[in-house]
C-alpha cells in the first residue's frame, strides 16, 4: 500500500464525518446509561431507534402525512416562484407593483399568520398554505435575481442577431438563473418542511392533525418523551433528504458548466 | 474601393450628460482594415457600438452602402461566451437565433470552428478553454454567419502578449480568406499597425478623429513586419499623432 506524500492516509472523504457521528451518539449512549438518566428526561439512541420501529405504524402514517404537504407546498412554491418571476424579469412595472406583496408575507412570521388562516381555511390547507408561504420566497427572489443577472454583453449580442423576447428568455435568462433558482430551492426545500411542522403544531389538536408535528405535541402530552425524539429524528432525516436531492440535482444540471460544481485541483 | 458606411456628425451625449463623441466623420471602405486608436474613455467603443447598432447616436447619421445596416458579427472585449453551452452551441447561436435548427447549422459552425483552429473543440464548455481559446470561440461566433462587416472591441486586450501576436496573426489570415471588412478598437499603436490597412486616431473625450493614417504594406504580414524598420517607422508616426491629439487643446465639455 503506498501513501500520498503528506503521510495521511487515503481515506475516503465521508469516513471522518461519519466516525465523529457514530462516536457522538455512542458518547451520548453511554453518559445515558453510567448515571442512569430515565428515559422520561432523556432517552438513550437505542431507545430512540427502538421506538421508531415500534411505533413505525403510526409514525409512518404521521411522516407520509408531513412529506405530503411539504412537496405540496414545495412543487406550489416553484410554480408560483418560477412563473413569478418570469412575469418580473419581462415587465418591471409588475415587479415593482406585487414584490411589495411578497415581501409582506415573507417578514410576517408565518407562525403568527397561521391562526388567522386556520379560522378561513380547513387544518390541513392551511397547514398547506403556511408551508407555501415560507418556501415561496427564497425562490422567487433567487430566481429574480438570476434573470436579471444575465451578461451584458450576452443581452446586447441577443439584441444584435435581432433575438426575440422569449428567445432572450428561453436561451439566455433561464438558463443563467438556473444557480440562482437552484440556491433558491435548497433553501426553499427546507423551509417548506419547517413551515409544515410550525403551522401543524399552530394547528394543534385544532386539526385532525396526523402529521410528525402533531405527534411530538401529542406525545409531549402524554410525556413520551422517546416518541418525541423518534419524530424528531424522522423531521430531522427528511430535511436531510430534502438537501441532498437538491444538492445532487444542482450537481447533475450545473456539473459540467458551473463554477460552484468545479472541484478545485489540490 | 467603393464606400461600406460613412458616418457623418455623429455626436453622442450619454444619459448622464457625458459628451462621448462629438463631430465624428468617418467613411468606411469595403474590404479594409480600419483601426480606432485612441486613449482610454475617447469614445471609440461607443463609435463601434453605434456602428453596430446597439446604441443610437444623438445626432448625425450613418449611411449604409446598401441602404440597411448589413449583417454584422461583433467580438466584444470579454469573449463572452454562455457558461452552460459547448463550443458548438456556443457558435451556433447567431444562427440558432434566426431559427436554424442545430443540424443545419452543422455545416457552417464546423467551417467557423475550423477557421480559429478549434475544430476538435465543439464539444467542450467554455470554462474548459485557456483565455486565448475562449476568444477564439467568440470569433469564430461572429464569423458564422460570414457577415461583411466585422467589429472587434479591444478583443485582444486581456490576452498575454505571445496569445495576442498568435490572435493578431490569425486575424489577418481570416480577414484575407474572408475579405470581410474590419473595424478594430485598440489602444495599442503597435497592434493597430500591425493590423491595420487604416488607422483612425481619436482624440481623447469627446471623441472625433484626428488624423487617419494609411498603412500601406502588403497584407500577409508577419513576425518579419513586426521587426522591420517600416514598422517601427510607422509605429513612431502613429504614436507622434496619438500624442498630437493627447495634447491638443480639448473642447470645453457642455454644460449639464
Amino acid at each position: 500500500m503506498s501513501e500520498p506524500a503528506n503521510g495521511r492516509s487515503a481515506l475516503p472523504d465521508f469516513v471522518l464525518p461519519v466516525a465523529i457521528f457514530i462516536a457522538a451518539l455512542a458518547g451520548w449512549e453511554a453518559v445515558v446509561r453510567i448515571y442512569d438518566i430515565p428515559p422520561y428526561l432523556l432517552p438513550s439512541p437505542s431507545l430512540i431507534g427502538e421506538t421508531i420501529v415500534k411505533d413505525w405504524p403510526l409514525l409512518s402514517g404521521s411522516l407520509w402525512v408531513t412529506l405530503k404537504i411539504t412537496f405540496s407546498a414545495l412543487f406550489l412554491a416553484i410554480a408560483g416562484g418560477l412563473f413569478l418571476a418570469i412575469l418580473f424579469s419581462q415587465w418591471k412595472w409588475v415587479e415593482r407593483s406585487f414584490f411589495p406583496f411578497a415581501v409582506i408575507l415573507q417578514v410576517t412570521p408565518v407562525i403568527a399568520i397561521a391562526p388567522l388562516l386556520l379560522v378561513y381555511l380547513d387544518a390541513q390547507t392551511a397547514v398547506l398554505v403556511c408551508a407555501f408561504i415560507v418556501a415561496f420566497f427564497p425562490i422567487l427572489s433567487n430566481t429574480v435575481l438570476g434573470l436579471a443577472s444575465a451578461d451584458h454583453n450576452l443581452v446586447e449580442l441577443y439584441e444584435l442577431y435581432g433575438a426575440s423576447r422569449w428567445q432572450q428568455l428561453r436561451l439566455l435568462r433561464l438558463p443563467g438563473a438556473l444557480p440562482y433558482f437552484l440556491g433558491g430551492l435548497k433553501i426553499g426545500g427546507g423551509l417548506a418542511l419547517i413551515g409544515a411542522i410550525v403551522a401543524e403544531i399552530a394547528a394543534g389538536s385544532a386539526g385532525q392533525g396526523t402529521g410528525l408535528a402533531f405527534r411530538i405535541a401529542e406525545a409531549g402530552y402524554r410525556l413520551n418523551i422517546p416518541r418525541m425524539f423518534a419524530a424528531l429524528v424522522l423531521i430531522s432525516v427528511t430535511g436531510i433528504a430534502i438537501f441532498l436531492f437538491f444538492s445532487i440535482l444542482s450537481h447533475f444540471l450545473l456539473g459540467r458548466w458551473h463554477d460552484s460544481q468545479r472541484s478545485r485541483e489540490a | 474601393m467603393s464606400v461600406l458606411a460613412s458616418l457623418r456628425g455623429i455626436r453622442k451625449t450619454f444619459a448622464n450628460g457625458t459628451l462621448a463623441v462629438d463631430g465624428l466623420d468617418l467613411d468606411i471602405a469595403e474590404g479594409e482594415f480600419l483601426t480606432f486608436l485612441g486613449p482610454s474613455g475617447c469614445g471609440k467603443s461607443t463609435a463601434l457600438r453605434m456602428l453596430a447598432g446597439l446604441m443610437p447616436p444623438t445626432s448625425g447619421a450613418i449611411d449604409w452602402a446598401d441602404k440597411a445596416r448589413p449583417q454584422i458579427g461583433f467580438v466584444f472585449q470579454e469573449p463572452t461566451l454562455m457558461p452552460w453551452a459547448s463550443v458548438f452551441d456556443n457558435v451556433w447561436l447567431p444562427l440558432r437565433l434566426r431559427h436554424i435548427s442545430r443540424s443545419d447549422a452543422a455545416k457552417a459552425i464546423g467551417e467557423a470552428l475550423d477557421l480559429v483552429g478549434l475544430g476538435a473543440f465543439a464539444k467542450v464548455y467554455p470554462r474548459e478553454l485557456s483565455g486565448g481559446m475562449k476568444m477564439r470561440v467568440s470569433i469564430a461566433r461572429a464569423l458564422v454567419t460570414r457577415p461583411p462587416l466585422l467589429l472587434l472591441d479591444e478583443p485582444f486586450a486581456a490576452l498575454d502578449e505571445i496569445t495576442r501576436f498568435k490572435l493578431n496573426d490569425d486575424l489577418l489570415t481570416l480577414k484575407s480568406e474572408l475579405g470581410t471588412t474590419v473595424c478594430f478598437v485598440t489602444h495599442s499603436v503597435f497592434e493597430s499597425v500591425y493590423l491595420s490597412t487604416r488607422i483612425a486616431v481619436f482624440s481623447p473625450r469627446p471623441g472625433r478623429i484626428v488624423a487617419s493614417i494609411d498603412i500601406p504594406e502588403p497584407m500577409p504580414r508577419n513576425e518579419e513586419f513586426r521587426l522591420s524598420a517600416v514598422y517601427a517607422d510607422h509605429c513612431r508616426a502613429v504614436s507622434a499623432a496619438l500624442h498630437a491629439a493627447m495634447n491638443a487643446p480639448q473642447q470645453q465639455e457642455v454644460s449639464r
